[in-house]
């Protein structure tokens, strides 16, 4: 059977981790393909690199890590922030990106999704939907890290995209990223029952139990999360026995 | 000697290449890993990867765009070189592909490449992740693979030879899909090597050792 999957994301900035696992053995921490190896060879299914780079000028940094790590993983990588176009697409794909993960973009021309599905195929056009509560049952899709409202309900949205070709559904709650207090539950429920692709859940991971809740109370077909494993709190063979034991099928 | 994986414009070769290069250096004779547009280049391929992502009707107008492709492709078949199709390279092999209309394939192994049936709605699709991998047949290309062995997988059509006999392996998803095809020295994997870490990097090396 299809296992559920743990995707460790790194933040890049100007080519460089943001947050980094601190091992004593590595050589340069900042280094993203440092990190790949160290997930690689821990055992994550996937990897998600999110360029968070202010200046289009930059941009060439991450080109680079991407093909780098693309030379020494042997695994799928994700790559996502700053796609604005299918020429941004083409590059990263070249560069060695499996998949690419678009947001803003996607906000500001729903259409863009569709054209990138037509030329590239779904199973490398990812939308990322940072969503945020707004009452009991509504959420709302943010965009710039969740600063900008745009009066779209998320569930709504999420529909739209995957019938416009989207492969996979990256579902971020602006509420919990960075709190560690688990996934939005209600969120990527409604999400996972609304939609036939697969959906991620990622933002507020702080234990394992979040894991196991993400895909089990959730519906997520895989979970991601940063900082439990930049910091080392736990590795991601941890994170598998202890999602296993709770009775998720995982890739051992 | 060279193994030659063929770029007709599909999507992204490079973690491909370096997967084959990796393998390839560890290879009898270490081959050099070409990746090439020109049907010439088969003529010294000792081995030929015919990768693929997107849908099948786009990759199999990209192969026929590249001058005498097609035709060097299917005499480097004939003649019995050893040929690797991953994912949509693996489904161009079949006699027809539905996604899109129907669409001429290679016809290499009879068969046809259909929609994941998808269980009354059950499954999502893409089938994508990692699932397990079960050998139903010998092949020198497939040993080491237990049964249970995981490999990365993201496809929406599966195929299905018209002999059942040419399904090496399958993986469950809603219920048997095939996972690896093949006819004499034509060899398919729906998953991905390139992508699939350790199991995958073996699958290459075995491929690349394989004399049919």
């Amino acid at each position: 059977m299809l296992k559920a999957r743990v995707i460790p994301c790194l933040d890049v900035k100007d080519g460089r981790t943001v947050k980094g696992v601190n091992f004593v053995d590595l050589v340069d921490a900042g280094d993203p393909v440092e990190q790949a190896r160290i997930y690689d060879a821990q055992g994550a299914d996937e990897l998600c690199f999110l360029d968070i780079t202010a200046s289009h000028e930059n941009r060439d940094t991450l080109f680079d890590a991407v093909k780098r790590t693309a030379e020494q993983c042997f695994m799928p990588l994700t790559v996502g922030g700053g796609v604005r176009t299918v020429d941004d697409i083409r590059r990263l794909l070249i560069a060695g990106a499996d998949k690419v993960s678009i947001n803003t973009a996607a906000v500001h021309r729903p259409e863009f999704v569709a054209e990138a599905a037509r030329k590239f195929g779904s199973q490398c056009i990812v939308v990322a939907i940072d969503a945020k509560a707004t009452g009991p049952d509504g959420f709302e899709i943010f965009t710039h890290g969740g600063r900008r409202g745009t009066g779209i309900d998320a569930i709504a949205w999420a529909e739209r995209m995957a019938g416009n070709g989207a492969g996979e559904i990256l579902l971020t709650s602006m509420d919990r990223d960075g709190t560690g207090a688990g996934f939005d539950i209600a969120l990527t429920r409604r999400i996972a029952d609304a939609v036939k692709v697969p959906v991620i859940a990622s933002g507020g991971v702080g234990t394992l139990d979040h894991l196991v809740a993400g895909v089990r109370e959730g519906g997520a077909t895989g979970v991601l999360a940063a900082s439990i494993f930049h910091f080392g709190t736990h590795t991601i063979a941890e994170a598998k026995a202890h999602m296993a034991q709770a009775g998720v099928a995982v890739r051992p | 000697m060279t193994v030659a994986i063929v770029d007709y414009g599909s999507g992204n070769l490079r973690s491909a290449a370096k997967a084959f290069e990796r393998a390839a250096a560890d290879a009898p004779g270490r081959p050099r890993v070409e990746v090439t547009a020109d049907a010439a280049a088969l003529t010294r391929a000792r081995h030929i990867v015919l990768p693929g992502v997107g849908a099948f009707v786009d990759c199999m107008t990209g192969l026929s765009r590249l001058p005498g492709m097609v035709e060097a492709l299917r005499e480097r078949a004939e003649a019995g070189v050893p040929l690797l199709g991953i994912c949509v390279g693996m489904q161009l092999m079949a006699t027809t592909g539905e996604e899109h209309g129907v669409h001429a394939g290679l016809g290499w192994v009879p068969g046809r490449v259909v929609p994941i049936p998808s269980a009354g709605g059950e499954l999502r699709i893409p089938h994508m992740g990692w699932n397990e991998v079960e050998p139903c047949r010998e092949h020198p290309v497939l040993a080491g693979i237990a049964s249970g062995t995981h490999a990365y997988f993201v496809h929406s059509y599966t195929m299905v030879p018209d002999d059942p006999g040419d399904v090496l392996a399958v993986t469950d998803y809603g219920g048997r899909i095939s996972a690896v095809i093949g006819r004499d020295n034509v060899l398919g994997t729906q998953f991905h090597p390139e992508k699939s870490q350790r199991v995958g990097l073996a699958l290459i090396s075995r491929f690349l050792a394989w004399r049919p």
